[in-house]
């Protein structure tokens, strides 16, 4: 086998060096009844080239964004991403490593980390993020952990609006702890949350918006963070799409005491939806019960400055079951890739690949509503995706995009039984006009 | 300006103090669809002001330079012996990285239509069944992203059946062995904690678990072999005792490259175990992750799994299902680390059967190896038949003043990722070392040779260790003033310079 070095003979050798007759004699506190005297039921091992040639014939299967012309969104984006992520990734030093427990020979891993946490403080205008959770939802469900933690109350207020799997997750990890989920209505004509019917009480916890919202609109977080802060709960502020941040004011400017959300975009594959990378920032005042590795400065004998993994005392490792979350593995290569990703787009790269965004998206939505039987569901502010109300059936339009080769976009019945004549459709910098124009021609046929 | 004299490749700056205005390192093609003025698409009000200040400004070239320096202070898999226990750093093959880029999986949307994402679909189901056959299990998840979040979807699922038995407890059992996260898992889950203690031989206690195991336990936690390396011998009667007490066994599949292709927990009674696809499997661990940590059940657990379940129509296309009211729901949106799970199942499939056993059979003789020749140099707290890990102590050269951690700083000099240390907390002064199959036997000479000149060392000269490292870019780094004044970001000096610009300018000196 080539991934085991040493030589059957090799083995043997070894083996009488430390006194065994056999191999199973090494297995002989496992109870004889439980050792497997047949071999796995396993198909047989495959040469690389083979094994090759079967997953390209799997991958051939999928719709991918190479062959189809993605008009999806809602929490996982196509994005171009630059060259020198990849290379610079692929690096052994980056992915053959751990989790730097050894800040002295960790150094690299450890500084990109902090680079990071910078990056997503800067854009988030937070004062502090960790080094990364698994994705977007596990982050929204420990932000709820956490207002729980810190506030001691009961209730979460949370947008219907939000990601309806997010609030799955958030469900999941709540139930067993006995938190009450309540939900709140986005405005029909809009597509937001009106700040006049966010109530929460002197029981809230956290107030939760997602902004751009599932509808892909944007919330005034201003005015819902101030219904919040009145009976002194926390806000949580979730965005799913961060390339969105590059032109809307940031939620730490708004009045977030937490900012999670996911970081795919930030030059990580679709990769059928992970690995992902979960954002998590927050307040100075409330790092000492933020969930997750953090990496801070440090400086050796010499003073020379250095990072390490900081506030251990919150971690699993030392806490136990009194730790601030459970987490160990999170997504740390993830966090490197963003911040590779966003050194690479910088100040102006990031703007512009926003304002394309929300241009083509524009476009689009603009040609839509000229489009008999079509019109924007929603009259809010949107960034990159929007709600398009059809009067032909939902499934018949799609199904005339992908004879075209479009995915064009996601059915809302599942997740919004009121909105059942309606689908999600998000238009991103990688998406060429003449697949715009395409998808007008086939709407206009119908 | 200052010209600070440094070593360039050693003494790179942060990406923001790298940063000089003007600079850019991106590259889009020009808007190609006619524009209207930003405001009549997204209110003023909303639009950010700030222009991203403080984010840097640097060229491609500066990226490449300032990411392959920093690579360079990691040590790696690919450069030598990554022996942390319990952490089963192995090699990480490289097809399966081309594997995962193929582009149909790479850039497969996750919500792509079910009759587009047959591919997709394929890899998870069929990595399921793989992952059942190699446990025994009946059923399982691929969602949870890491082992921690298994042990959590797994808790939940224990506290679906009981709850759907009529018979909610509060209390899971964990040995005082465990890791960490057993413990965390189970606070998250609202279940109080209870510690098992360890026998002499480092066992789990049967006599206080037959105590401890009452009408209140939901579930015992089991590390299976524990975290000192050791089989639970008694792991029929640790299951009766459990089963009999109305509760079930959690098995921490963490240490799963012991038993591969050997045993199966499934056949020894365990009901729910979790699997880390970046330990046994060989996915990379990416400094901390991604990772996968599928969750495997019995039949009677199975309808609590979580939501979307592949299953497979009567004309053998695979589907999701989302109809399951008694499951407990999702633990992450979308389906899991595809990406790492795609490399799972390429390994298994590398692998074969034969050359899964032959995995657990030589990680396990590589670490009796390196027991048997070290035994005589390092304690062995809890001498037994050691499966894929050992644990020493510093017990003998705390005589010299030398600790573990010393010691483990030391191994670095000599070329070597240090164990892990302090775990498990019943061991004190615990080096944790585990070689994995795929450390050639030279390998693990060198690092026996290397432990043994160390404990020369502390009796010889136990300041040289005490201080050790010696030959990295920085010395040992004060870890408590880090955690009293925690810096946890950079920000612009106060100064006159520009935002993002050095007011000192570096220049190239010899390495001294």
């Amino acid at each position: 086998m080539r991934y085991i070095p040493n030589s059957p003979q090799e083995r043997a050798e070894m083996l009488r060096e430390i006194g065994c007759a056999t191999i199973e004699e090494l297995f002989r506190s496992i109870p004889e009844k439980f050792r497997l005297r047949e071999p796995l039921r396993l198909p047989a091992a495959r040469s690389e080239a083979e094994l090759l040639a079967f997953f390209r014939e799997l991958a051939a299967r999928n719709a991918a964004a190479t062959e189809y012309a993605v008009f999806l969104g809602a929490g996982a984006y196509h994005h171009f991403i630059p060259s020198v992520v990849e290379v610079l990734i692929s690096r052994a030093e980056f992915f053959t490593v751990y989790t730097p427990y050894q800040p002295e020979i960790a150094q690299g891993t450890l500084q990109a980390l902090f680079e990071y946490q910078t990056l997503i403080c800067q854009l988030t205008g937070m004062e502090v993020a960790n080094a990364s959770l698994y994705d977007g939802s596990t982050a929204l469900a420990e932000a709820v952990l956490m207002a729980e933690r810190l506030t001691h109350r009961r209730e979460i207020l949370m947008a219907r609006s939000v990601h309806p799997e997010y609030r799955e997750v958030v469900r999941t990890y709540t139930r067993t702890l006995g938190l009450n989920v309540r939900l709140m209505e986005y405005d029909p004509e809009t597509g937001s949350l009106q700040a006049r019917t966010v109530t929460p009480s002197a029981e809230t916890a956290a107030v939760i918006v997602q902004s751009p919202n599932f509808f892909g609109v944007i919330e005034d977080l201003e005015a819902i963070a101030a219904r919040a802060h009145e009976v002194g709960a926390l806000f949580i502020v979730v965005i799913t799409e961060p390339i969105s941040l590059g032109l809307l004011r940031p939620p730490g400017e708004l009045g977030a005491d937490i900012v999670v959300g996911e970081g795919q975009s930030f030059g990580i594959p679709l990769s059928f939806g992970g690995p992902s990378l979960g954002i998590f920032a927050t307040r100075e005042r409330f790092v000492r019960q933020m969930p997750g590795r953090i990496v801070g400065q440090a400086f050796d004998a010499q003073g020379r400055r250095g990072f390490v993994m900081t506030l251990a005392t919150r971690e699993q490792y030392i806490r136990r079951e009194r730790a601030t979350s459970n987490i160990c593995t999170s997504q740390e290569l993830c966090a490197i890739m963003a911040a590779i990703y966003l050194s690479t787009m910088g100040p102006r790269g990031l703007r512009d690949v926003a304002e394309q965004n929300a241009q083509k998206a524009a476009y689009l939505a603009r040609e839509i509503a000229r489009q008999s039987g079509f019109r924007l569901r929603f009259s809010g502010s949107h960034f990159n995706e929007f709600v398009v109300h059809s009067e032909h059936p939902v499934a018949l339009v799609l199904e005339r995009l992908r004879e075209r080769k479009i995915l064009g976009g996601l059915p809302l019945e599942r997740y919004y039984p009121e909105l059942r004549e309606c689908f999600l459709v998000c238009v991103t910098e990688a998406i060429p006009r003449s697949a715009i124009e395409t998808y007008v021609r086939v709407l206009d046929e119908l | 300006m200052m010209v600070t004299p440094c070593q360039v490749t050693r003494d790179e700056v942060l990406i923001f103090e790298r940063s000089r205005p003007g600079r850019t390192a991106y590259s889009l093609p020009p808007l190609d669809v006619p524009t209207v003025p930003l405001q009549t698409w997204i209110e003023s009000r909303f639009l950010r002001t700030d222009q991203l200040a403080g984010l840097p400004e640097v060229s491609e070239v500066d990226v490449i330079r300032h990411f392959t320096r920093l690579s360079r202070w990691n040590y790696a898999v690919d450069l030598g012996m990554y022996p942390l226990g319990s952490c089963t750093m192995k090699y990480n093959p490289k097809v399966n990285e081309r594997v995962a880029r193929l582009e149909g999986f790479a850039q497969h949307h996750p919500l792509t239509p079910e009759e587009l994402s047959q591919g997709s679909l394929e890899v998870l189901k069929k990595l399921e069944e793989l992952l059942c056959e190699i446990t025994g299990m009946a059923a399982g998840c691929l969602q949870p992203a890491a082992g921690a979040h298994g042990e959590l979807t797994g808790l939940l699922l224990i506290r679906a059946c009981l709850e759907a038995r009529g018979d909610a407890r509060q209390k899971v059992l964990i040995p005082d062995s465990a890791h960490g996260t057993n413990p965390a898992s189970a606070a998250i889950c609202g279940y109080r904690v209870q510690t098992i203690p360890s026998t002499e031989r480092g066992l789990i206690d049967l006599e206080a678990l037959r105590r401890a195991a009452d009408r209140e336990t939901a579930a015992l936690m089991l590390t299976n072999p524990n975290t000192l390396g050791l089989f639970e011998e008694e792991i029929e009667e640790i299951v009766r005792i459990v089963h009999e007490a109305g509760g079930l066994v959690y098995m921490d599949g963490a240490n799963m490259n012991a038993l591969v292709g050997i045993a199966r927990p499934g056949d020894m009674g365990v009901d729910v175990i979790h699997l880390n696809i970046h330990k046994t499997f060989s996915t990379p661990h990416g400094g901390g992750g991604p990772g996968a940590g599928p969750v495997l059940v019995t039949s009677e657990l199975e309808p609590f799994l979580p939501v979307p379940r592949i299953v497979r129509r009567p004309d053998g296309t695979l589907a999701l299902d989302y109809d399951r009211p008694r499951s407990i729901g999702r633990v992450r949106a979308f389906y899991g680390n595809f990406g790492v799970l795609v490399r799972g199942l390429s390994y298994i499939l590398t692998m074969g059967p034969e050359g899964l056993r032959e995995v657990a059979e030589t990680a396990v003789l590589n670490a009796n190896y390196l027991a048997h020749q070290l035994k005589d140099t390092y304690e062995i707290a809890y001498p037994g038949p050691v499966m894929h890990e050992v644990v020493f102590s510093d017990k003998r050269q705390r005589a010299y003043g030398v600790r573990n951690v010393d010691i483990a700083k030391r191994l670095i000099d000599y070329g070597f990722h240090p164990p892990t240390m302090s775990f498990p907390l019943i061991v004190p002064g615990a080096l944790m070392v585990e070689p994995t199959e795929t450390e050639g036997r030279e390998e693990l000479d060198l690092f026996i040779a290397a432990m043994k000149a160390i404990d020369r060392e502390c009796r010889e000269n136990p300041e040289l260790v005490r201080t050790a490292p010696h030959q990295t870019r920085l010395g040992r780094l004060d870890e408590v003033s880090a955690a009293r004044r925690p810096v946890l970001r950079w920000r612009p000096k106060e100064s006159s310079a520009p935002s993002g610009s050095l007011s000192e300018e570096r220049v190239a000196s010899p390495e001294p």
